[in-house]
């Protein structure tokens, strides 16, 4: 097991290491120049010339590169071409929204679709089946910001239980800022809901026609208790890889629902820095998120291991 | 009174008549075995017993176990009766363990459903159990994984769940259909240990007369689901009432008319193939090890001989034949067919390869289901340089198919449309078409009914009266090789250790090895010698 993680830690790094690099060339070559994006396009040369000095552009891409990497591992993303902030505080504070909406969301669609997927499989061509079925195909068919202005209609504007957007802010409160991520989460969560029930339910089907259930009932367990002693965890491997993808997803993505609900999330800023050229944003921010993505895949491989003796043993 | 007794028992499922009138009783103690091919109700019959029957089957009659009717009972009642009272092992201990538990987990769980004993107690009869079964604490302590054990002994797990709370009766479903010859012998010792030493009935569901007439007590003998004989299995064999316990008989002894072989003349030469397969990495810059899977293996198939080779699973013998057909390189050595070699740079060589076939086991994964039977025997015709087209390409097919025995016009047929005997000819006729001067059946007939085997058996001998065919039959049936081949092979951890004409080894067997494996086959009664002893009693 010690082995097993050691191993994943170690592409865990490499995948970093491959990805900064990645970025910073695809973002170097993008066409726009910083300099002269920011002084318009009358500027004169000299003008943008010693702006980019001041920026630091003038010096070798590969410096750049090192310096970028180097004050990232110190916690330094540089700073910002745009409003002349250490980068790193911004993410900060965009990330106190971004990532428990994240973790909302993902709580939210697991704890929806771990018992509507078990319930379906249980229930195979039945009537409960049909239902959740039906229910999922129509949550993966809408989009979530449909969802997510349909809740704004019904629960902020008719009901006004909740804000029709913005964030209140942590020192607000616990409850409060819970409160105005709520239906961001749930109409981000919803979509992923609907697909996560899916996949848990065929992953239990696929499991219940396995031999190991047969031999399971034949000791005496009633078909419940063999679905949850036994298939549950078989079914897990390919739950834990949809979680994965969509925590993922979550992270990166909620950029829509961001601006639906105008949070000041990182979607939203990475958005804002992209029709800027704020290159150093965009490009911390991006790593930023790959370092989420990566991170999440090393939990979920550590994850598959608990949950699979196979896989611990093989190295 | 009797353990088990299931009187006029029928089953539908989907008004599907599944069984019809079947009755059978198993005493304390005894050994009752149920046998038939596929589709005749035998494991359909035990499934009854633990009422572990899919969605919408129905039963009428009687299934009394102990004084209680099951099929009486209600399925929470039944659950207490699982495992308890009935316990069962199955035909795949590849697959009837949960892979993500460990064996004392799934032992012990056997008696914690039941509420028999506290915990501490329930590991404690687990680990003797496991012991009992033949897995030492030394070597398979309980936090052992499914995985890290060979099918042989993960079948001894399947059977101490099986036996963990002495159940009255134990039903074993093909128990050892999936092990080696030398397993199967001792997982039948097992079993027939553990029956007289609890005293239990053990109704024993297996296709397989040989150890029939080896274990049982008395032998039921089904076909489409009907009881068509049932007694105490010597006077049974000794005096075969129904047709169809005779022609199920002849069929598992079933021997073959070879011609007699050509003289000698070199075909296929096989000269210290060394086949070395890459391992793992254990240590990150350390080189990686090897696992050698074929060990310097030489050998010559003549022209127009029929050669055997056999040997348990993971001896070797698939990785030769691929080798044998160019599909995995080698690392040392040469394989020649007609003096050319089979790979050359690398390369399957297609002069070479379009001079050998090969049949595969599995009747049902081995087509294409959305061909018709037209293109799938003709896909061989892409390693020739001219193809035959039009009315020639007809006339082939035609003359392919009424060679396996089967008709011209069912070459617009889908496979799904055949049985797989059928298939297995389909398969045949595939290999045929191109005239190869080779053919490789890679345990060709294993998947197959005795009766359906018994008919690809004297298939194949006409057609190397009628073609001059020239093969290797590999296969881990010995009876089987026995009558199909005029030479063979044993090969054991990816050496020969034994060669010679067949008759000879299987009379005569010189390596020890070759010794163990044909004194654990099961082998048929002789009936005339069973008859005698028994007009003497």
């Amino acid at each position: 097991m010690v082995r097993y993680s050691l191993k994943r830690l170690l592409s865990l790094i490499l995948s970093l290491a491959i990805a900064s690099v990645v970025i910073f060339c695809v973002i170097e070559v993008a066409p726009g120049d910083p300099a002269s994006f920011m002084l318009g396009i009358n500027a004169q040369p000299d003008t943008v010339a010693a702006l980019r000095a001041e920026l630091g552009l003038d010096v070798p891409k590969w410096l750049r590169y090192l310096h970028w990497v180097g004050g990232m591992l110190q916690g330094d993303f540089g700073t910002s071409y745009t409003y002349h902030t250490p980068v790193s505080g911004m993410i900060a504070d965009r990330l106190w929204v971004s990532l428990p909406l994240a973790l909302y969301a993902l709580a939210f669609s697991t704890l929806i679709a771990f018992p509507a997927g078990i319930y379906a499989a249980a229930r195979r061509g039945k009537a409960g089946d049909m239902a959740v079925m039906g229910a999922t195909q129509l949550g993966v068919a809408i989009p979530n910001f449909w969802f997510a202005m349909v809740m704004v209609l019904i629960f902020a504007i008719n009901l006004r239980w909740f804000s029709a957007g913005g964030f209140a802010g942590w020192d607000k409160g616990f409850f409060a800022a819970m409160k105005s991520l709520t239906l961001p989460a749930i109409s981000l969560g919803l979509p992923q809901a609907a697909i996560l029930a899916r996949v848990m339910r065929s992953a239990l089907l696929d499991i219940l026609g396995e031999d190991f259930m047969r031999t399971a009932r034949a000791k005496g367990l009633t078909r419940r208790q063999a679905l949850w002693r036994h298939g549950l965890r078989n079914a897990m491997i390919p739950v834990l890889t949809i979680i994965g993808l969509q925590f993922a997803f979550l992270m990166a993505g909620a950029i829509i629902i961001e601006n639906v609900f105008y949070l000041p999330g990182l979607g939203r800023m990475v958005f804002q820095a992209i029709s800027s050229r704020d290159l150093i944003v965009v490009e911390s921010v991006v790593m930023l998120l790959v370092f989420a993505v990566i991170l999440v895949n090393f939990l979920v491989d550590l994850a598959y291991a608990a949950v699979d003796p196979r896989l611990r043993s093989r190295t | 009174m009797t353990l088990l007794s299931i009187q006029n028992l029928s089953l539908s499922i989907h008004k599907t008549e599944i069984l019809k009138d079947v009755s059978l009783t198993v005493e304390s103690g005894e050994i009752v075995a149920v046998t038939g091919e596929s589709g005749s109700g035998k494991s359909m019959t035990a499934m009854t017993v633990m009422q572990l029957l899919p969605e919408l089957a129905q039963t009428r009659g009687s299934v009394v176990l102990d004084g209680t009717d099951l099929l009486k009972l209600s399925e929470s009642e039944m659950c207490r009766v699982r495992g308890q009272s009935v316990g069962m092992v199955f035909q795949e201990p590849m697959t009837a363990l949960n892979p993500v538990k460990t064996i004392g987990d799934q032992v012990a769980e056997t008696i914690l459903i039941h509420d028999a004993m506290p915990k501490d107690k329930a590991y404690a009869r687990a680990r003797e159990v496991l012991d009992r079964v033949g897995l030492p604490a030394e070597r398979f302590p309980l936090t052992r994984f499914p995985h890290e054990l060979s099918g042989g002994q993960r079948q001894r797990v399947v059977i101490a769940m099986a036996i963990a709370l002495r159940p009255k009766l134990l039903i074993a479903d093909e128990p050892t259909t999936a092990l080696d010859v030398t397993t199967q012998a001792q997982i039948l010792d097992l079993l027939k240990e553990l029956v007289a030493e609890f005293g239990m009935g053990l109704l024993m569901i297996t296709h397989d007369l040989a150890v029939v007439a080896d274990m049982a007590d008395r032998i039921t003998v089904m076909r489409y689901g009907e009881v068509v004989e049932t007694g105490p299995t010597r006077q049974l064999l000794a005096n075969m009432q129904h047709p169809y316990t005779r022609a199920l008989f002849e069929a598992s002894g079933h021997l073959v008319d070879l011609p007699p072989a050509p003289a000698p003349k070199p075909l296929l030469e096989v000269r210290d193939v060394v086949r070395d397969y890459r391992l793992p990495r254990t240590k990150l810059f350390a080189p990686p090890g090897h696992f050698r899977a074929v060990k310097g293996v030489s050998f010559t198939l003549n022209r127009g001989e029929r050669l055997g080779l056999v040997g348990e699973s993971g001896c070797g013998k698939s990785t030769l034949t691929r080798a044998l057909l160019g599909l995995e390189p080698i690392q040392g050595g040469e394989i020649l067919l007609d003096g050319q070699p089979v790979l050359s740079e690398g390369k399957p060589n297609l002069a070479v390869r379009r001079k050998m076939q090969v049949v595969f086991q599995d009747p049902f994964g081995s087509f294409n289901p959305r061909h018709r039977v037209d293109r799938l025997i003709t896909e061989p015709f892409h390693l020739l340089d001219n193809p035959p087209t039009g009315a020639e390409r007809e006339k082939a097919i035609g003359e392919a198919l009424t060679a396996v025995g089967l008709k011209p016009s069912d070459a617009k047929k889908y496979i799904h449309e055949f049985s797989g005997g059928q298939r297995q000819r389909i398969a045949i006729a595939r290999a045929l078409i191109i005239r190869p001067e080779l053919i490789l059946f890679d345990e060709a007939v294993s998947a197959l009914d005795v009766s359906v085997r018994a008919q690809i058996l004297d298939l194949l001998a006409e057609l190397c009266r009628a073609y001059n065919l020239t093969y290797l039959f590999i296969s881990h049936d010995l009876s089987v090789v026995r009558t199909v081949t005029d030479r063979v092979l044993v090969m054991k951890s990816g050496e020969i250790v034994e060669q010679g004409e067949t008759e000879q080894v299987f009379s005569n067997p010189q390596h020890p090895y070759t010794q163990t494996l044909i004194a654990a086959a099961p082998q048929l009664p002789d009936l005339d010698e069973l008859k005698r002893s028994l007009t003497d009693a």
